[in-house]
């Protein structure tokens, strides 16, 4: 750390002593093994993968000299630009629905309900604890062609035959997805509101504001960070969803994640692979960046 | 390099001084001597430095320069566990996790006594704070009365040589606080144990203890008897901090047997006794400083002063038992407040009017 | 408070729509027929009965049990070290150093994934149920620290001090007073962590090797139509027990508000 003086050794090892007592060597202490564990779990795996997207994959080893083909490739490729843009689309329709149909639930809960608003947030994260996996596989048991969904309709007589349009596209990828983030986009949401001091809302109304005009002048603005951070918690993760495009994706649903798991798979082409993420990941961070900054112009805006 | 600690000095303070990081709280090197079995008060406003040196002395914050001992012996480094003193906390910092009983008892289980012994002394301690028979209670719902008490008893329980108290009664309303203040005086001449009392309400401090150190960023003003402070403050600082004063500009003329010769803006020439000159108040221009109740408006002929001068009354604030008057005095530019007991037949003047206003030599002290 | 009257209305909607696809789950878990879709047979036991004697899935379920209890016990000492510290001490770095630690939370699982794959073949570990509790430790880690964090912070300091005041070393402190009021946190992230490391899939699927974790048996059952059924009553037992397990943990999650004085705010200690 710093507290390496360039004086003699007996200095050191007396400052170092007292270093160690003191309350900013406990929580070093204390933070290191998580922070050491992260180091070398996260920190050099994404190191090592940066690495190899530098490299060129040779049967079984690797051709160990400098390239950037992999990026290249990544970034030129008609297949790879399709996916990346496709999930990227999707995550956006993704995101922006799950929002839109997040917050109204997270304002009921926050300003109309009284006594109960522990239940309600425990009934809205219950299913987000059972499998991801199986809660993405009954969208396809229930849009599938003998689907719970084509079967109850017909059963009903609504319907003759099974409605093919919505299994294996990108509208059953968005579907799915949106379900399964729901309460990732309600809880944020609903945390901001909470913080809004009631009598602020008061005195927007005292002050001649009508319910609507009050919503968007103080309510709104005031719950954005909720609302950014419901944004980026759904947006980033879902562009990297593996299953729910394999599951019910279908060929036009397919995304990123699949392609990657592929190269790394039975491709076997992980220098693309780790370019391909590392071009995904650096793609989403610089989004979600940009959300973030122009979310804070848009609050400064609003605030004058 | 510790002094043989001089007759009845329970706590040496010497030379400390504290730094966190690069905040000093408190700078100049703290000297001072709390006295065997006196009620002792650290009085300043929030950021002093006054809770900072009750935990140093507690064994809970370190100096960075200087000593604290305690019965003679230093006490630098040694943690609050081995120190024989006991804290009464701001929070109470009550154990949510054990009853009335397991928290008293708490410190006790390091003296390994046995369990009857444990009983008996818990009881007693509870019974010192009025708290008996609530051994079995759940201290979360304890009031907030009861919990200090609770505090209390757990500390005195151990029977320290110092019982620390910090701001105990502040999160108390204003009724129970005073009722506290007088039973916490008692509690004190009864154990016999010497208190330091931390508090930011000057009149908790003047009501409660023997003697106060008034400190300000980060350095004691002032370390005196409630009535000396009150009526000795040496600056202007502490004047003001403890009740209300009247400010007046004065130049020293001489100084003779009888004390020092001062011209007073609004009161005239005055010679001011010693004992009312502290020592570092020298040159020339100087502040002299009367409590309102320390002069006395003379409502007719027959009531005379030592001195006395001719007011306009500016304003009149009635508080029922007293009237406050602001007066202006001929060649003084700041009002002067003076207060009258509103006795039987006094009456309460109009404002516009003029009124006489007597003192005596012995009401002024000047003032650094 | 009309208003008020349509949000409710939409707010029960969206629950149904939350709740649409798990409701399934025991509907066809006692479903007679061997597809999924309505209308419904008959009833019957016989799907959980084919579980009771399925080998593989019970080598599934003793795998995963490995992987969560070890990952729930290697994330919850990291959590409660990592969350004592951010909440007790002042440090330069820590806010760095703890946004370190936190960023799984944020990172696509794909990216973790893929990371410790290439590392571990890298340095030549051969891929095993071990290396998946490596990689859930990263990913719950952060979770105990967000629950730990809230049981310290709900912890008075004044509470330790006062220990130490009466006595006690600190030591002793710890066990007598920290520990007693911050063990239902311990607890409850036990829990979650275990919840979320028997859930998680796609880096056990990545990183599992020979041993199938339980997602990734249900994950390779999936593709015979014969086995939805089972998959399903599989499925609400799985069900089953996260609620239980959740249930357990927001209780312990109450008491530790409780315990140290503070009410519950009611929105999940991992928030």
């Amino acid at each position: 750390m710093s507290a390496v003086p360039a004086e003699g050794k007996p200095l050191l090892g007396g400052r170092f002593r007292f270093w160690l007592k003191s309350e900013e060597a406990s929580g070093f202490k204390l933070l290191s093994p998580a922070f050491l564990y992260a180091l070398v779990m996260l920190a050099a795996p994404l190191a090592m993968v940066v690495v190899i997207s530098f490299w060129t994959q040779e049967l079984i080893d690797f051709d160990r000299s400098f390239t950037l083909k992999n990026y290249e490739e990544a970034w030129t490729d008609p297949i790879y630009r399709v996916l990346m843009l496709r999930s990227l689309a999707i995550s956006g329709i993704v995101t922006v629905t799950t929002v839109i149909l997040a917050f109204p639930i997270a304002y009921f809960v926050s300003f109309h309900v009284k006594h109960h608003k522990p239940l309600w947030i425990l009934l809205i994260t219950i299913p987000f604890w059972t499998s991801y996996l199986l809660r993405v596989f009954l969208w396809k048991v229930i849009l599938g062609y003998n689907g719970v969904l084509n079967s109850g309709l017909i059963e009903l007589g609504l319907i003759e035959e099974p409605l093919t349009f919505i299994l294996y596209n990108a509208t059953t990828v968005v579907i799915t997805l949106a379900h399964a983030w729901a309460p990732f986009a309600i809880l944020p949401i609903f945390v901001s509101l909470e913080k809004i001091d009631r009598s602020l809302l008061e005195a927007a109304e005292d002050l001649g504001d009508g319910p609507i005009q009050r919503f968007f002048r103080v309510t709104l603005p005031l719950a954005m960070p909720g609302v950014i951070a419901a944004s980026l918690i759904v947006f980033i993760p879902t562009v990297g969803d593996y299953v729910t495009p394999r599951l019910v994706g279908g060929n036009s649903g397919l995304m990123i994640a699949n392609i990657i798991q592929l190269q790394f798979g039975q491709a076997s082409n992980a220098p693309l692979g780790a370019a391909l993420a590392l071009s995904a990941m650096v793609i989403v961070a610089a989004i979600s960046v940009l959300i973030v900054w122009s979310s804070r112009r848009f609050t400064k805006r609003q605030a004058r | 390099m510790s002094s043989t600690p001089s007759a009845g000095t329970i706590i040496d303070i010497e030379r400390v001084e504290k730094r966190f990081g690069q905040v000093a709280a408190l700078k100049k090197g703290i000297d001072a001597r709390i006295r065997e079995g006196e009620f002792f008060s650290l009085l300043g406003p929030s950021g002093c430095g006054k809770t900072t040196l009750l935990r140093m002395i507690a064994g809970l914050d370190d100096p960075t320069v200087g000593e604290i001992r305690i019965d003679g012996k230093p006490m630098n480094g040694v943690p609050a566990n081995h120190r024989p003193t006991n804290m009464v906390f701001q929070s109470y910092a009550i154990f949510p996790h054990l009853n009335v009983f397991e928290n008293v008892s708490y410190g006790l289980r390091k003296q390994r006594l046995v369990k009857a012994e444990v009983e008996r002394r818990v009881a007693e301690a509870l019974a010192m704070v009025s708290l008996s028979g609530y051994e079995k209670r759940a201290s979360h719902a304890m009031s907030g009365g009861q919990r200090q008490r609770i505090a209390l008893a757990r500390a005195l329980v151990l029977r320290p040589r110092v019982l620390l108290l910090d701001e105990p009664l502040s999160a108390l309303d204003k009724q129970l606080r005073e009722q506290m203040q007088i039973e916490l005086r008692h509690l004190q001449r009864e154990v016999g144990i010497t208190f330091v009392l931390v508090t930011h309400d000057q009149s908790e401090a003047l009501t409660m203890s023997d003697r106060i150190a008034v400190m300000f960023e980060g350095n004691i003003a002032q370390l005196d008897s409630p009535e000396m402070l009150y009526r000795r403050p040496i600056s202007k600082r502490v004047a003001s901090f403890i009740g209300v004063m009247n400010f007046f500009p004065a130049s020293v003329t001489g100084e003779s047997a009888k004390g020092v010769e001062a011209e007073i803006a609004g009161l005239g020439p005055m010679t001011v006794p010693k004992q009312q000159v502290p020592k570092d108040v020298t040159g020339r221009e100087v502040t002299a400083g009367v409590r309102p109740e320390m002069m006395t408006l003379l409502f007719d002929e027959t009531e005379t002063a030592e001195r006395e001068v001719m007011a306009e009354i500016d304003d009149v604030v009635y508080y029922g038992d007293m009237s406050y008057y602001s007066l202006r005095l001929p060649g003084c530019e700041e009002l002067t407040t003076v207060s009258m007991r509103n006795t039987a037949g006094r009456p309460i003047l109009k404002e516009g009017g003029s009124v006489r206003v007597g003192w005596g030599q012995e009401s002024v002290v000047l003032l650094s | 408070m009309r208003q008020g009257r349509w949000l409710k209305v939409y707010s029960l909607t969206y629950l149904v729509f939350i709740y649409a696809p798990v409701l399934l789950l025991p509907i066809f878990a006692f479903n007679d027929s061997a597809i999924v879709a309505f209308p419904l047979t008959g009833f019957t036991t016989k799907w959980f009965e084919e579980l009771w004697s399925a080998t593989v899935m019970h080598e599934a379920l003793w795998n995963s049990l490995y992987v969560g209890i070890a990952t729930a016990v290697l994330s919850t000492v990291f959590g409660t070290c990592a969350a004592r510290a951010s909440t007790r001490f002042d440090f330069r770095g820590k806010k760095a150093a703890m946004g370190f630690i936190m960023l799984p939370l944020v990172l696509p699982e794909i990216i973790v994934a893929v990371a410790l794959v290439v590392v571990l073949v890298q340095m030549g570990i051969s891929l095993s149920l071990f290396a998946v509790v490596l990689g859930h430790v990263l990913i719950c880690t952060p979770f105990s620290i967000a629950i730990l964090s809230s049981a310290f912070n709900n912890l008075d300091l004044s509470l330790e001090e006062a220990s130490l005041d009466l006595g006690e070393t600190p030591f002793s402190t710890f066990f007598r007073v920290t520990l007693p009021l911050v063990a239902p946190g311990i607890v409850s992230s036990l829990l979650i962590s275990f919840t979320i490391s028997l859930d998680e899939f796609i880096i056990a699927f990545f990183l599992t090797g020979t041993d199938p974790t339980l997602p990734v048996y249900i994950w390779s059952q999936l593709r015979f139509t014969a086995k939805l059924p089972g998959v399903v009553s599989l499925g609400s037992l799985l069900l089953l027990a996260s609620l239980i397990l959740l249930l357990a943990a927001e209780y312990f999650r109450r008491r530790a508000n409780k315990k140290a004085g503070t009410e519950g705010d009611g929105t999940g200690g991992f928030l």
